[in-house]
């Protein structure tokens, strides 16, 4: 057999976590679906922040929560993604060259997360820090623009930007369990969006977990929610910590699950 | 190389592959002979861990698939044309695959050379006719230079120069000394190309012989003796047609389409 070049490699070894996330690497990068997505995504929330901010009155208001509102939005794309970096391998049929090159597959999963992870955060960060900035200079009626100096606004720019990446993992976990496009994006829909809509009218207390009143709510306020005295008719949100926990804990169950019945089913 | 021990696969009701054991040499060309649905498919996916077996083992070299320190460089496998993103080029597919393996990115242009796809190799695989789709999947199962090679109907889909340029391949491949396993239902397609076969009918195993000790059972006709195989097993003959059509049936599943 003809020698080969081999790269970053001792024969004696195996491949490893990182051969496996470079695969993911250039897969993900090298689909124009992925780069449309992002830019539409971005621009979009940044679109909505200068919108929120050009017509914003109130300057006693959260400023900068008004131009983070994009996001939430654009967390239906992330989710979105996320659910088609993985059905995408199952209706493509590309799942059997991937697992040909890595068939260890919980080891394959979490290095698809961790890339797709790692550019879901660039992206909502990017996201976040743009639309600050563009929403503060898109306010008119003499109002200053807020900085980044200011209590809480630094957290809250920052969280807000970890919602792509975790709501986009929370959509790949979903998508390694259910494999079906369709059915696992109404899953994220449904999960994320409507599921907010009913949770207050069965369990007010459910209400502060939803994941978008979470990003909405929990991590892009930088004051506490403006609601009489704990009164019952109140809802309660999370604090923006313990916002940022539970998206972690979904976005963890989702890929666990994910990964469990990967690593058992038929591919 | 490959040993599969006892291998059965169950899909639903259907019994795909039914206590399948055989072994590989090197340096040969073993066709992997039966009609559609006859489990053939099934078998590679076992090889490959896509499936689990319900019972029985398989391993390459000693060892099942997934424990393989560099798959890509121990078995190559053209399982269906269509292992690949549409939306991807075929430098691209290739170079992710190469990554994974820890194989150069040189190898790349080499492979694409092979099978003749330097021209198309940036445009997206989406567009591929069939043929060249089948010669993106060879250079995908050449990239590691590996000792195995399985390759399920490689030739659907292939014009006749096409056929004839995969069969010199699979002959040249074992003639380095690989191990190549080659699926096919043309039995005519078996006799131009395999030194040994495998024969089965409804996931078992009907025969394991070579192509000319098959054909002098039946005075020299390889089809007459495969079919005087195929008819020694009550199982795959089966009385009724009805019967062989669940048979076919039994290596798909519902909405998935796999041949």
């Amino acid at each position: 057999m003809s020698a080969l070049v081999r790269e970053g490699r001792a024969d004696a070894g195996h491949y490893r976590f990182r051969h496996a996330a470079r695969m993911e690497w250039i897969k993900l990068r090298s689909l124009r679906s992925t780069w449309w997505t992002l830019a539409i995504t971005v621009t979009g929330a940044v679109a909505i922040g200068v919108t929120v901010g050009v017509n914003t009155r109130n300057a006693a208001g959260d400023l900068t929560n008004n131009a983070l509102a994009g996001m939430v939005p654009g967390l239906l794309l992330a989710g979105v993604l996320g659910v088609l970096t993985m059905t995408g391998e199952y209706t493509s049929g590309m799942i059997r060259a991937t697992l040909a090159a890595a068939p260890r597959r919980p080891g394959l999963l979490a290095a698809k997360a961790a890339v797709f992870g790692a550019v879901m955060l660039a992206a909502g960060e990017i996201a976040t820090f743009v639309s600050f900035f563009a929403g503060g200079l898109a306010l008119r009626h003499g109002i200053g623009a807020p900085s980044l100096g200011q209590p809480g606004v630094l957290r809250a720019v920052i969280l807000s930007g970890t919602s792509f990446c975790l709501v986009g993992l929370l959509g790949l976990g979903l998508g390694a369990i259910i494999r079906h496009t369709a059915v696992a994006v109404t899953v994220l829909v449904g999960g994320v969006y409507v599921a907010a809509q009913f949770a207050g009218l069965i369990a007010r207390a459910a209400f502060g977990y939803m994941p978008i009143l979470i990003v909405a709510n929990s991590l892009s306020t930088t004051k506490p929610e403006p609601c009489g005295n704990g009164a019952a008719g109140c809802p309660h949100f999370l604090s923006p910590w313990a916002g940022l926990a539970v998206l972690c804990l979904y976005a963890a169950v989702a890929l666990a699950a994910g990964g469990w019945v990967f690593a058992r089913r038929d591919a | 190389m490959i040993e599969a021990s006892g291998l059965t696969k169950r899909y639903g009701a259907t019994l795909a592959v039914d206590g399948l054991s055989f072994g590989l040499r090197p340096g040969a060309v073993t066709g992997f002979l039966g009609p559609n649905g006859s489990g053939k498919s099934t078998t590679m996916r076992l090889i490959m861990g896509l499936d689990y077996p319900d019972t029985g083992t398989v391993t390459v070299g000693g060892r099942p698939y997934r424990r393989l320190r560099w798959p890509l460089s121990e078995v190559g496998a053209l399982l269906e044309a269509k292992a690949f993103h549409p939306g991807r080029s075929a430098r691209s597919h290739l170079l992710a695959l190469a990554a994974a393996g820890g194989i150069a990115r040189s190898r790349v242009g080499e492979v694409l050379g092979m099978v003749g796809l330097e021209a198309v190799a940036g445009k997206r695989a989406g567009t591929f006719s069939l043929g060249m789709a089948q010669r993106l999947g060879i250079a995908a199962a050449l990239l590691g230079d590996p000792g195995v090679l399985l390759f399920d109907e490689p030739v659907n889909g292939l014009d006749p120069e096409g056929v004839r340029w995969a069969r010199t391949l699979m002959r040249s491949l074992a003639a380095e000394g690989r191990s190549v396993f080659v699926s096919s239902h043309l039995i005519t397609e078996m006799a131009l190309t395999a030194d040994r076969l495998i024969v089965i009918g409804r996931g078992r195993l009907l025969a394991d012989t070579t192509v000319a000790e098959l054909a002098a059972r039946a005075g020299g006709s390889l089809e007459d003796a495969f079919f005087s195989v195929a008819g020694e097993s009550a199982e795959f003959r089966a009385g009724d047609p009805q019967e062989f059509r669940a048979g076919e049936r039994g290596v798909r599943r519902p909405g998935r389409g796999r041949s």
